[in-house]
């Protein structure tokens, strides 16, 4: 049954949108107290070397220099992840990358910071590096840590291997063998950045006495709190994070690179200590996403079923252990109801960079080979893509190629959507081809704390913990205000300091609509209670005899009396007469998030004098369970479609033979901008999540996945090659040509 | 080294600083001038969020020094419409919801109000290669460049 809506699906201002048109929004280096002091970090030039001594007497001497800190001002942590986390931000004994944090220094102003940096003297002897993920496997490879190679794996693969997963039904080969064509590639992806315009940045203060205040740039103010107090030894509840406005993360954020450096700065000196790291610093020691190697073989019969699919997942997260190819591995065949499927994913150390969450962590590079494959053998069994991916797509009650069985899900109304898209009849100019792909995300839910007060006239004010990265202010006071039958502007929502509301976690997996979501409906009913029960009061009945609609209380059933509708705005007025402050507020982990599938169509030419390719035309379908605010929804289609066109075609780091990274800028890493790009056009699919009172099933991610592969299909129709590698730049079409 | 004292006019108002011979505009604006609206997402005149105008002339103020902003006038986004009265351009970006994460709006608002001061009826290219220097991580461009173009219908008095 269709819900109808009063405010969801209404395109209002959002609420932050004033201080950001305007210049007022508080960043992560926006703000600044009197007698900070100003920090700098010392970075390794080595992509691996041990770190034979540090002497920081003659930086310490400098005029204006208050603290200087290396690995050795940090004790133990207990918690291994939280170690590798500390041991990312300041190398202890080892420096594993190029641009691993050796030493940091505060000082009373920037230059002298800068001058102080240059005074520390570092003894490096240098190790042999290992850059490429199928070299760092491979037995034999210089290993980054001992003893943390995963258990089932035996001597075909090196140290350096800290994951194997796997995931299918049914026997691949059995599958093979009924193809009428089988396809079997290899393919390789750069490793890209988030590429988030705003560089990490934080001020922290930090008493000897335990108690610190830390403003930062993050997805999730209670993540920082809980990993920087197990770094710092100290009580979580003395920590008190503020999440600033957040200048982008796309998951690159969902870490910390800097703050436990800026808290012991700080704990060192006595003072507030201002820590921005420069965009070189973001490139060469925040978290990229994995770079990939990958084999996929599909078999299909002539008639477009898919018989058996296998992939192959290798990625490398940089230099320490971590787990994200299972995503890869889970999200490899979920377009497609398969009998015989297996994905299997290796996690693989190299001398890079930590890896972090980009939008959809795993997904895209296994996506893009599968579709790959997917549009090969419809160009070998002359079969239109749309018509073949609709024979074989998922849909309710089809069991995953990861495991569970699907509920209601969007991805045949997506297919049927782009099929009868003007996009996709439309004629074709020369040198132009035009690429399918689906794509997937899972979606997540986890754990969230809203609070909601109803003000005394009437309006309401809501604290939730989820730092808000594209609008999910205006989408959470939209779910309010339709909860409660009031008015948009009446609601008011903020993100909270971790002292402020209970715990939520990060800001990822596109889960805020969702889980902040619940929290706020539930939080409404509890509110809506309490207010049923004033009314009650008021009106001398039972409290089971009122009913609330469209904003007010009314009496239900024969014996409640006749009493005209009670508003919110009236009852809150009376609150304090009739037992006080009226508040609701709900603390849960909901986990029934709404899977979501993609398909994306691309017209791109190329040229075949320079190797460039152009996007001319762009259309991307996605279903989004329920739309809150339309127009964020389509902005997040937009966006993560244009990102993973940087990823098709430019983005890439490029390393020395030296294992230094030569491209740590905006002018040579390169992300799209506005003259690369044509409008993207956006189309809403609402299939509803059974999981949400709503039907929201998320919508951040999916749209990073598809575009990989629509683009190479595109330009494997345009010069009739097809490229096994990503990014597709200029010269390596022309290369290819 | 000594400091150097600079007169200049920001945002109308005439306004003195000393800054450090090597100090950036944008260093002065943020840290001396309290004006944070201009954002450094690159430090190297590559991403835009730190556009300010000289004399109208659109400039990366981190590729400024601060001393060069002597007898000049100076336009931050600070400087702009004000919440009271939003330019037409910040309302059609609020309108089309041509902003997600909103760092590089500032940036934005600053060299699109410089490009419809030298053309006031772009075409979407134009547009599009005019902020081309402005990178956007969040939006795809999509509503920024239609924000734009709308926003200069309107103030070219024309129905949009």
């Amino acid at each position: 049954m269709k819900q109808e809506f009063k405010v969801l699906g209404t395109r209002p201002i959002r609420p932050d949108g004033l201080d950001k048109v305007t210049g007022k929004a508080m960043f992560g280096a926006d703000k600044s107290v009197t007698g900070m002091l100003h920090a700098r970090i010392l970075r390794s030039p080595h992509a691996h070397a041990e770190i034979v001594s540090i002497d920081t007497s003659k930086a310490e001497a400098l005029a204006g220099v208050k603290a200087v800190i290396t690995g050795d001002d940090f004790a133990d942590v207990e918690n291994r992840w939280s170690r590798y986390t500390m041991q990312n931000c300041m190398a202890q004994g080892r420096a594993l990358y190029d641009g691993h944090a050796v030493a940091a220094v505060a000082a009373v102003s920037k230059t002298i910071a800068a001058e102080a940096l240059k005074l520390i003297e570092v003894e490096y002897k240098v190790l042999s590096h290992v850059m490429d993920v199928d070299e760092a496997m491979a037995p034999g490879a210089p290993v980054l840590h001992e003893g943390v190679k995963a258990r089932k794996l035996g001597d075909d693969v090196s140290g350096n291997t800290v994951g194997y997963y796997s995931f299918g039904h049914g026997d691949p080969e059995k599958g093979f063998a009924a193809a009428d064509e089988v396809i079997e590639r290899t393919f390789k992806t750069a490793a890209v950045h988030q590429g988030y315009i705003e560089p990490h940045a934080c001020l922290a203060d930090l008493g000897s006495d335990g108690k610190g205040e830390l403003w930062c740039s993050t997805q999730g103010h209670y993540m920082v709190r809980e990993v920087c107090a197990e770094i710092l030894h100290i009580d979580a509840s003395q920590l008190r994070v503020t999440a600033s406005e957040i200048g982008g993360g796309f998951g690159g954020k969902t870490t910390v690179f800097i703050e436990p450096v800026a808290l012991k700065l700080s704990q060192k000196a006595g003072k507030p200590v201002k820590l921005v790291m420069s965009r070189e610093d973001v490139f060469r020691a925040s978290g990229p996403t994995m770079s990939a190697s990958m084999d996929v073989k599909i078999g299909m019969s002539k008639d477009g079923k898919i018989t058996g699919a296998h992939a192959k997942l290798r990625y490398q997260g940089g230099a320490f252990p971590y787990q994200m190819v299972m995503m890869g591995a889970m999200s490899a065949f979920a377009a497609y109801d398969l009998e015989h499927v297996q994905a299997e994913g290796w996690d693989v150390m190299t001398n890079r960079p930590k890896m972090i969450s980009y939008r959809a962590p795993g997904a895209p590079m296994a996506v893009y080979a599968v579709e790959s494959v997917m549009d090969e053998l419809c160009q070998k069994l002359e079969l239109d893509p749309i018509d073949t991916r609709l024979l074989n797509a998922a849909k309710e009650g089809t069991k995953s190629s990861y495991g569970p069985t699907f509920k209601a899900i969007g991805l045949v109304e997506a297919l049927e959507a782009a099929k009868a898209h003007p996009h996709y009849s439309a004629p074709l100019a020369p040198n132009t081809g035009r690429g399918v792909s689906c794509g997937f995300w899972f979606n997540f839910g986890g754990q969230v704390s809203v609070s909601m007060a109803i003000n005394a006239d009437g309006t309401v004010n809501l604290i939730e913990g989820n730092p808000d990265i594209g609008g999910s202010r205006a989408s959470i006071s939209m779910m309010a205000a339709e909860a409660l039958g009031i008015e948009f502007d009446r609601v008011r929502t903020i993100v909270g300091d971790t002292a402020s509301v209970g715990f939520s976690d990060v800001t990822d997996g596109s889960r805020v609509t969702f889980a902040v979501g619940i929290a706020t409906i539930n939080a409404a009913k509890a509110a809506i209670k309490e207010m049923c029960q004033r009314a009650a009061k008021i009106w001398e009945i039972d409290a089971e005899a009122v009913e609330w609609v469209d904003g007010a209380a009314q009496p239900t059933g024969h014996n409640a009396g006749n009493f005209p509708p009670m508003s919110l705005a009236e009852i809150a007025a009376t609150s304090g007469k009739t037992g006080g402050p009226i508040a609701g507020h709900h603390e849960g982990a909901p986990d029934k998030a709404g899977v979501s599938f993609g398909v994306h169509l691309v017209d791109v030419e190329v040229d075949p004098e320079t190797g460039f390719t152009a996007i001319k035309r762009y259309t991307a379908f996605q279903d989004v369970g329920k739309a809150i605010h339309p127009a964020y929804v389509e902005g997040q289609i937009q966006g993560g479609a244009v990102q993973g066109i940087g990823w098709a075609l430019n983005e890439e780091y490029i390393y020395g033979e030296d294992g230094r990274l030569q491209n740590a800028g905006f002018l040579d890493y390169r992300i799209p901008v506005a003259s690369d790009l044509p409008m993207i056009e956006p189309v809403i699919i609402e299939v509803p999540n059974p999981g949400h009172p709503f039907g929201v099933r998320g919508c951040g991610e999916t749209a990073i996945v598809p575009p990989l592969a629509a683009v190479a299909n595109g330009v494997a129709q345009a010069i009739g090659v097809r490229m096994f590698a990503l990014p597709m730049s200029p010269p390596k079409i022309l290369k290819a040509l | 080294m000594s400091k150097i004292h600079v007169t200049t006019n920001v945002n109308g108002d005439s306004v003195e600083f000393l800054c450090e011979p090597d100090e950036v505009l944008l260093d002065v604006l943020r840290d001396r001038l309290n004006l944070t609206g201009a954002k450094e997402g690159c430090g190297t005149g590559d991403c835009g969020a730190c556009s300010v105008t000289i004399d109208g002339r659109l400039v990366a103020s981190c590729l400024v020094l601060g001393a060069e902003a002597e007898g000049r006038v100076i336009e931050t986004v600070e400087g702009i419409g004000s919440a009271k009265d939003l330019h037409p351009l910040q309302r059609h970006l609020l309108e089309h919801a041509a902003l997600q994460c909103g760092v590089c709006t500032p940036g934005i608002i600053v060299a699109a109000k410089a490009l419809l001061a030298e053309n006031p009826d772009p075409t979407e290219e134009e547009a599009r290669y005019w902020l081309a220097g402005n990178l956007c991580r969040c939006t795809g461009y999509d509503k920024i460049i239609r924000a734009v173009l709308s926003a200069a219908t309107e103030m070219r008095g024309e129905n949009a």
